[in-house]
């Protein structure tokens, strides 16, 4: 393979990026539609799962190890599994990338919950809460911050991870990437990769913003004598 | 299904030979993996021992490791290859690893970039966290700074050293398959060209060969790991897997999937 | 009002019961104190009231119900409970958690507003500390949050657990005063647990004193207790120094006071010798009427008591006090007296005979 010349001579063609904002708006707009999906997915399936872990404590090292196992796979490895059997398709990419969310997701999830001060429990059960109002009006509001945590890691992984679905007809702004790799086009791979970094700062600082509304109560610090 | 397994195995009887064969390719993904890391580990843990010794930049470490984490691999190695192809052109032919820009040179400059974070991370916050009681019990006995951390802070931050190579190392094979973008002969080439060509045998036999390699990695560094640490210094000897969890550490000991 | 009959706990896995066969009641509007070393199961015995620990055998009935006969969060919804840790909820304001059961049970928001500012006055906090956060509150607030969020909905029982053990002893003794006070005023029946001997003497109407598996020892009034224990073991749990503890027992406004060799300003060597003589010391006190000035040994006056320079008395107490406090004022004076005010106003002083000859009637 004979390296050919970049289409220009400049690393980054600014002039070209300006001229294809609507493709970009695109590209992010799908890019953040599958990270929301996935996230969503992820999210419901982990808190589903943790519900059964906290319920059955012996099921916590097998569901671990099963999340765990498809977290070590090679994303692009498992894209691959998936597609003779799922095709270049929408499931595919979101079949790999819930999956990866799991492991994180389950942990914090359990941690948070288990993390909760036994003694609040304690009173909470002793002034007459329900094993499920207990769970949604005490557990869970006290493990958010460990929650978000974890939803933080798996939402910047994920963003990541979807730029290489452009391998299997997704992407994203992958797409850029895949592009500028096959034309040798180097605007495409820095706009993608650089999208792709900003969008993942983003998605965490708006998460962190989102702990911080939402636990008004642990940013206060009084006296305590 | 029972049929399309046949196909894989019979695949597998076929393919193991010649330069294209999968142990050949097998042979490219090691090779490339292990220099990443081992020169990563070569840069990173001296520098993160270092800055961890004299206890500054402590927000550095944990903004390394989300900056690590936000970096698309894909885009790192896709971005690797303008810029080796540039340098490859002021280069006489001939020189080798350099050659045409492509290959060799920018799959092992972006797994190289991908190898720091970790070992630096892990490092850094290893030493920074030695005790400074048992720290300062050596200074004043008289032990040299260097001595200091050669002989105290470093082994007793070994774990935390170990781990972050293992993080690496695994991370490193995990984005490995994704050099075939970059004309690299590893065993990502197999799922690469398979989906250029839609050959779903060849898609599925390197995925199963990549995800052996990965797990394989993953175990061994693992075992490693427990070996090499003397017992109670053992990363899960000393936490709960909560306390863990609230640490900084949390965000170290968790590699990032390519 | 609560009756326990032949209550016992196993608890899974092992061989003796934490609580074997134990039976006792509690009549409405009791305190009554579970008290007793460690493995006496007096916290077991607690929560089997509100069925956080269920019974293994045996019967216990609250206001006549069998326990076992209601949902268990609707019966705790019933029952105000007070734990050690607190647990305060940390994400909910103090007005919130106050008003938890309230709003378990349904009560409309301002129902339940009255009965948070309500709930506030009455344990001694203030109102601008609704909105803050339990963060940002000291130990000995969050308690009494943690007592007005029990009391909430008005629960005729009342169920705390050590609900002073982390508190710091100058806490600890407001704290339990605070208690008695509010009793005085909200009369609730109350189960009370402490592994503290004196906190029990203290706040008890009654007293169980609990052998290691729930064995019921001696269950009587403090005093009784004190005066007559059962046996040995409870005679070794109250200690060496029983009389000193029936000693807190009695107020000093239940004890004649004595004037004392009192004498006023204008007072000549003489008459200070006299009065010295009478009572048998060697110092006076100067004032007169309700006002009592100081004292001065009887050799340093030379011309009239006033002229001679007197000192304060370093301690006065009120009626109110124990004649404990009584007595640790004695032993520690170089008059040898206590000497009692109302404000200002002297009411009397006294010895050690006297406070001794209450605890041999």
């Amino acid at each position: 393979m004979i390296a050919q010349a970049d289409s220009s001579d400049a690393f980054v063609r600014w002039d070209w990026i300006w001229g294809h904002l609507d493709l970009i708006w695109e590209k992010v707009v799908e890019h953040l539609v599958l990270t929301g999906i996935a996230l969503g997915v992820g999210l419901a399936m982990s808190l589903v799962l943790s519900g059964i872990v906290l319920r059955w404590r012996r099921t916590y090292a097998p569901i671990t190890w099963a999340t765990g196992i498809a977290y070590s796979i090679p994303s692009l490895a498992l894209f691959a599994f998936l597609v003779p059997i799922t095709g270049f398709t929408i499931l595919t990419a979101q079949i790999g990338l819930v999956s990866y969310t799991l492991l994180i997701l389950i942990r914090n999830i359990v941690a948070g919950i288990d993390g909760v001060d036994p003694a609040v429990r304690e009173a909470a059960v002793g002034m007459g809460y329900s094993r499920r109002r207990l769970f949604f009006r005490i557990e869970l509001p006290l493990a958010l911050p460990v929650i978000i945590a974890g939803l933080r890691i798996a939402g910047v992984t994920t963003i990541g991870l979807v730029t290489v679905t452009a391998l299997i007809g997704q992407g994203g702004v992958g797409f850029f990437i895949l592009r500028g790799l096959n034309r040798f086009f180097s605007t495409e791979i820095v706009l993608g990769t650089l999208l792709s970094v900003i969008l993942a700062v983003s998605l965490d600082l708006a998460l962190l913003g989102a702990e911080r509304v939402l636990t008004p109560w642990s940013r206060r610090q009084g006296d305590a004598s | 299904m029972i049929e399309f397994l046949g196909d894989v195995a019979v695949w597998f009887t076929e393919h193991w030979d010649g330069d294209n064969g999968y142990l050949m390719r097998l042979w490219n993904t090691i090779r490339l993996s292990a220099l990443a890391t081992l020169t990563a580990a070569m840069i990173a843990i001296p520098t993160g021992a270092l800055l961890g010794h004299y206890r500054r930049f402590g927000v550095s470490a944990v903004a390394v490791v989300n900056i690590g984490r936000a970096l698309p691999s894909f885009g790192i190695i896709a971005l690797a290859l303008p810029i080796t192809i540039r340098i490859a052109s002021h280069v006489p032919d001939g020189v080798p690893i350099f050659g045409s820009g492509l290959g060799f040179f920018p799959a092992f400059v972006a797994l190289f970039a991908l190898a720091l974070p970790p070992i630096f991370t892990n490092t850094f916050t290893g030493v920074r966290e030695v005790d400074p009681g048992t720290v300062e019990a050596a200074r004043g006995m008289g032990l040299t700074e260097g001595k200091i951390l050669r002989s105290v802070e470093i082994p007793l931050a070994s774990p935390v050293i170990i781990a972050g190579l293992r993080i690496s190392a695994v991370q490193v094979v995990a984005t490995s398959p994704l050099a075939a973008l970059v004309a690299y002969g590893g065993l990502g080439r197999f799922i690469v060209d398979g989906f250029s060509i839609q050959d779903n045998v060849q898609i599925f036999a390197g995925a199963l060969l990549v995800a052996l390699l990965a797990i394989l990695t993953e175990m061994s560094f693992g075992w490693l790991e427990r070996r090499l640490v003397p017992g109670p210094l053992q990363l899960s000897a000393q936490d709960s897997p909560t306390r863990k969890l609230r640490r900084r550490s949390r965000e170290i000991s968790l590699p990032i999937p390519p | 009002m609560i009756r326990l009959d032949r209550v016992s706990k196993t608890f899974p896995g092992q061989a003796t019961p934490a609580v074997g066969d134990l039976s006792f009641e509690v009549a409405e509007g009791e305190v009554v104190v579970l008290v007793g070393p460690s493995g006496c199961g007096k916290t077991t015995t607690l929560k089997m009231i509100n069925r956080l620990v269920e019974a293994t055998a045996g019967t216990i009935e609250v206001a006549g119900t069998d326990i076992t006969s209601v949902e268990a969060p609707a019966l705790r919804q019933g029952i105000g409970y007070v734990i050690q840790r607190i647990g305060l909820f940390p994400h909910r304001t103090i007005a919130e958690n106050i008003g938890t059961v309230p709003g378990l049970l349904g009560w409309d928001k301002n129902r339940t507003a009255t009965r948070v500012d309500e709930l506030i006055d009455l344990v001694g906090l203030e109102r601008e500390m609704k909105q803050r956060y339990p963060a940002e509150l000291s130990g000995g607030q969050q308690q009494r949050v943690g007592v007005a969020r029990a009391l909430a909905a008005d629960p005729p029982v009342l169920l705390m657990d050590e609900p002073f053990g982390a508190v710091d002893p100058i806490v600890r003794s407001r704290l339990q005063d605070e208690l008695l006070d509010l009793q005085r005023r909200v009369n609730k029946t109350i189960v009370f647990v402490t592994h503290d001997i004196d906190e029990a003497i203290k706040l008890g109407d009654r007293v169980a004193i609990l052998n290691v598996g729930g064995v019921l020892e001696q269950y009587a009034s403090p005093a009784e207790i004190l005066s007559t224990p059962a046996n040995q073991f409870v005679e070794e749990f109250l200690g060496d120094d029983r009389s000193l503890k029936r000693l807190s027992l009695t107020p000093i406004a239940s004890v004649r006071l004595e004037r004392g060799p009192l004498v006023d300003a204008t007072a000549t060597r003489s008459d200070v010798e006299a009065t010295m003589k009478e009572h048998n010391v060697d110092w006076v006190g100067i004032g007169a009427g309700s006002r009592l000035d100081g004292w001065v040994w009887g050799r340093e006056v030379e011309t009239t008591a006033g002229a001679a320079k007197a000192a304060p008395f370093s301690v006065r107490l009120s009626a109110s006090q124990s004649l404990r406090e009584a007595l640790d004022s004695v032993v520690s004076s170089h008059t040898g007296v206590a000497v009692v005010f109302d404000g200002d106003d002297y009411l009397g002083m006294l010895s050690i005979e006297q406070i001794t000859r209450h605890l041999i009637q």
